[in-house]
């Protein structure tokens, strides 16, 4: 067990305007910038040990970062990936501030085992089911009403593995929003 | 922290469907160790997929997760 993990995680938090300053300078792209600092930050809190105060915390966290910018540039001249299909987020982007935080986060759901055994519960999440569009809507059942896997749910809609685990992430969002505000939040 | 929570949100969803490399998990857990909000919707996510099953049974038998 490491002595004060929450106070050394405090002062790693602390250094991370100053490293995104410093990737932002090098790769001219906030959203670059931004990765390469929190693989960087969570390579520094894996390996914590290593640190066990050799030398000053903010060089010892550049030290980390230089490597994580050289490997952004590495990938960002071999491929310039093509974006996910439209906005990935379908919508999700409002529940999220510019730095992908929650707004408002998730509260718990009180209950939901209980709610299981309600049949009106069933209903309303049928409801739900049928607000989705409908090939979200399908690719999600296939995928936990049938267990079938991604591979082929991918082959039967005839898309990406990518694109499959996009429309699931929208299928679950959509769901838990609409429960949500139809069963669980008051 | 080191994921953003709509990063988040997705690895989580995508743990639903796919094996997450081992610095996927790390870095998933590192974030649900100091996020409410985030481990509050890794528990829903669970539950719909066990509400979804429900949905074929007739009657109203009560799941054990």
């Amino acid at each position: 067990m490491p002595a004060k993990p929450a106070e050394f995680r405090a002062q790693v938090e602390d250094l991370r305007p100053y490293l995104l300053r410093y990737a932002t300078l090098q790769l001219r792209d906030s959203a670059a910038a931004e990765d390469a600092v929190q693989e960087a930050l969570l390579a520094a809190l894996t390996g914590e040990a290593n640190f066990a105060g050799r030398s000053n915390l903010r060089t010892w966290l550049t030290g980390i970062l230089k490597h994580k910018i050289v490997d952004a540039i590495r990938r960002q001249s071999r491929e310039r990936p093509v974006r996910e299909p439209e906005s990935e987020a379908g919508g999700f982007d409002a529940l999220f501030d510019q730095r992908g935080h929650w707004e408002e986060p998730p509260g718990p759901w009180e209950q939901p085992e209980g709610a299981l055994a309600q049949k009106q519960f069933l209903a309303a999440l049928e409801q739900c089911l049928q607000g989705l569009p409908e090939r979200t809507a399908r690719a999600f059942m296939m995928r936990e009403h049938l267990g079938l896997d991604t591979d082929e749910i991918c082959k039967e809609l005839g898309i990406t593995p990518t694109h499959c685990w996009v429309m699931l992430y929208r299928a679950r969002m959509a769901l838990r929003q609409c429960l949500e505000m139809n069963w669980f939040g008051k | 922290m080191m994921l953003s929570c709509r990063e988040t949100t997705r690895l989580l969803s995508q743990g639903e469907d796919r094996g997450l490399a081992f610095g996927e998990r790390v870095a998933l857990r590192v974030h649900l160790a100091i996020c409410n909000g985030c481990r509050n919707v890794n528990a829903q996510f669970r539950f719909l997929r066990v509400a979804v099953k429900s949905l074929s049974r007739d009657g109203d038998g009560k799941e054990t997760a």
